[in-house]
């Protein structure tokens, strides 16, 4: 096990650096200098020489890469051209609104597709599999952000019942645990649990079925145990890899969360993202995109770990 | 009594393609996705001549017109053109930027998957790391990533959508090609002297592009939903340009004024994004591909 665990890390770290590199390079295929969008367009040569010192934009790359990383370890993902704060003070408030609306999203995925999953696969080829079958099919192809589109034209425009846009009362991004805040994540945490239910359906599904078609079910079910009996062992030999789904689809939710928080305003780190690509702030874009898929490689990390802590049968290489 | 001598009927067994067509024609739900997609395609083909009226064309006087409205069937946008013939119209782009990444990416990424599970060694596992390492970003956030930094434009558009598909892509490609090189064929047309390019060619192609090209099917739909998406966000195609996700971009602001109206254009990219998943489970089956 520790033996797995440490060739699991040193596995990781090559592609932490792969993917910090392909950060990186983001702002290089971007048409232009980094600092045209930023600077006035009648700005002297002087001037524009001395801003492309300040941000070491007339080093050569590696120089810059190099830099840049050195600073990313230390926490320190520069300064956003647009607003002049610290790139990480930024990150660090969206990150907590996006983890939130993530965690509810994949509570209400992985709840709903488990149980539609669950009841599709142990009575396989009923009428409720195929229904499940079909939800699942709508789920992995329902254009998400049109899917929130709906929702707030029918619960907000419509029935005036939840709030459209924002985190909280007044347009305020701080979270507060009440229903006032709460109110504002019903919609957009129901519109992008839509995207694990379906794979979550699809697995679990896959995953039960599996299971009943095993030997020792057959044993179990021949040993007299009753029905509830076998559904235990079933739960039990199902759930290390719907959690590692659930934690898989929850890293997906986090990095993928930009159209949504877009139709809904939600201040997170889509939202971020989304005014970094349009404001052309390059330093806050490739912060945002490292912070975002440095998650997601850590958690695939973790995922991997635990997954074989639980099951040492699974040791994925 | 003579006994007369039936004709012993001659049967052809029918071929492997004819097979899997007769296979595919029994999941029902699947020909009627492609009949669905038949019609989207000629819908995008003949546009000029099915669409009403000019999509571009549009008059502030009658802005935002609800569904039924004479000479307005589908209402009319927030500039006063006929939803309908926009819609239609819409076809055009939006199967293009959903479609066509999903086949370069076919192209490349088998071509990079089938060199590194044939040669592997150390070339397999330098391009497979390659590989792990775009797999490392979210689809959307990686899709978003590269066209925001590149900008705005079909062609940019494009671009970021293949390097997206490209990796899951070649990994299937790399998986299977793996499995078939150590069987036994292989191993023999290879020992026969042939050139790794004949081998590949003439025994493993046939095997692997199946399952690959099944698996590539299946991201058209999240290629549909992820074109639209870029659109949507004012990436991928710019405006007056008729598109799926660009409608509904643009007509986000009149939810509150004619929600039926703003909602049609994301019905269409769902309408499309289903039709591929079902197909593309139903030629699943008929290959009999399994994962």
């Amino acid at each position: 096990m520790l033996f797995y665990l440490v060739k699991r890390v040193l596995y990781t770290l090559p592609v932490a650096f792969g993917v910090s590199i392909v950060c990186f390079m983001l702002v290089h295929i971007a048409p232009g200098d980094p600092l045209t969008s930023v600077l006035p367009p009648d700005a002297s040569a002087q001037l524009q020489q001395e801003m492309r010192r300040l941000y070491g934009f007339d080093r050569p790359y590696y120089e810059q890469f190099l830099r840049w990383f050195g600073r990313a370890l230390q926490g320190d993902l520069g300064t956003s051209i647009a607003t002049g704060r610290s790139v990480t003070s930024e990150l660090v408030k969206a990150m907590g609104n996006t983890l939130i609306l993530a965690a509810f999203a994949t509570m209400i995925g992985f709840v709903l597709g488990g149980l539609f999953g669950f009841v599709a696969g142990y009575f396989r080829n009923s009428f409720i599999d195929r229904f499940a079958s079909l939800l699942s099919v709508i789920g992995v192809s329902v254009p998400h952000y049109w899917l929130g589109m709906v929702l707030v034209i029918i619960f907000s425009a419509q029935l005036g019942w939840l709030p459209a846009t924002g985190a909280g009362p007044g347009g305020s991004s701080d979270w507060a645990w009440d229903w006032a805040h709460l109110k504002h994540v019903v919609l957009p945490a129901i519109t992008m649990s839509v995207i694990p239910m379906g794979i979550v359906a699809r697995t679990i599904r896959a995953l039960v079925a599996d299971i009943l078609s095993q030997e020792f079910v057959g044993g179990l079910r021949a040993k007299g145990l009753l029905d509830l009996g076998v559904f235990k062992h079933v739960v039990k030999n199902a759930a290390p890899t719907a959690l590692a789904v659930m934690g898989l689809q929850f890293g997906y939710l986090l990095g993928g969360s930009i159209l949504i928080e877009t139709v809904f305003s939600w201040p997170g780190t889509g939202f971020l993202l989304g005014n970094a690509i349009f404001q052309r702030d390059l330093p806050l874009l490739q912060g945002t995109i490292l912070v975002l898929a440095m998650f997601f490689v850590v958690l695939n990390l973790i995922v991997d770990l635990v997954q074989s802590a639980i099951d040492p049968r699974i040791q994925r290489s | 009594m003579a006994a007369t001598v039936l004709p012993v009927p001659f049967e052809r067994s029918p071929g492997y393609w004819a097979n899997v067509w007769r296979r595919f024609r029994r999941e029902k739900l699947a020909v009627f996705a492609g009949c669905v997609l038949l019609a989207i395609l000629l819908m995008a083909i003949f546009a000029p001549y099915i669409a009403p009226k000019d999509p571009t064309f549009g008059t502030m006087l009658r802005r935002l017109r609800p569904i039924g409205t004479p000479g307005f069937p589908l209402g009319s946008d927030e500039l006063g053109r006929d939803m309908l013939s926009r819609l239609i119209y819409g076809a055009r782009l939006s199967l293009f930027m959903g479609v066509v990444p999903v086949f370069i990416a076919f192209f490349i990424g088998s071509v990079i998957g089938i060199a590194a599970g044939y040669i592997g060694g150390a070339f397999n596992m330098v391009v497979m790391r390659i590989i792990d390492v775009f797999f490392a970003f979210p689809s959307v956030l990686l899709a978003i990533a590269l066209s925001g930094a590149m900008g705005a434009g079909i062609t940019n558009g494009l671009i970021s959508l293949t390097v997206v598909f490209i990796p899951p892509i070649a990994r299937i490609a790399e998986s299977v090609t793996t499995g078939v090189r150590k069987l036994d064929y292989v191993e023999a047309a290879r020992a026969s002297g042939a050139s790794a390019f004949t081998v590949v060619r003439t025994q493993v192609l046939g095997n692997v592009i199946g399952p690959i090209f099944v698996y590539a099917t299946s991201l058209i739909s999240v290629s549909m939903i992820l074109a639209s998406g870029l659109s949507f966000l004012g990436l991928g195609v710019r405006p007056p340009e008729p598109e799926w996700g660009l409608m509904l971009n643009t007509l986000r602001t009149a939810i509150y004024v004619q929600p039926w109206v703003a909602a049609l254009p994301g019905l269409f990219i769902f309408i499309t994004s289903i039709a591929f998943n079902l197909l593309s489970d139903g030629l699943r089956t008929a290959l009999d591909v399994k994962d």
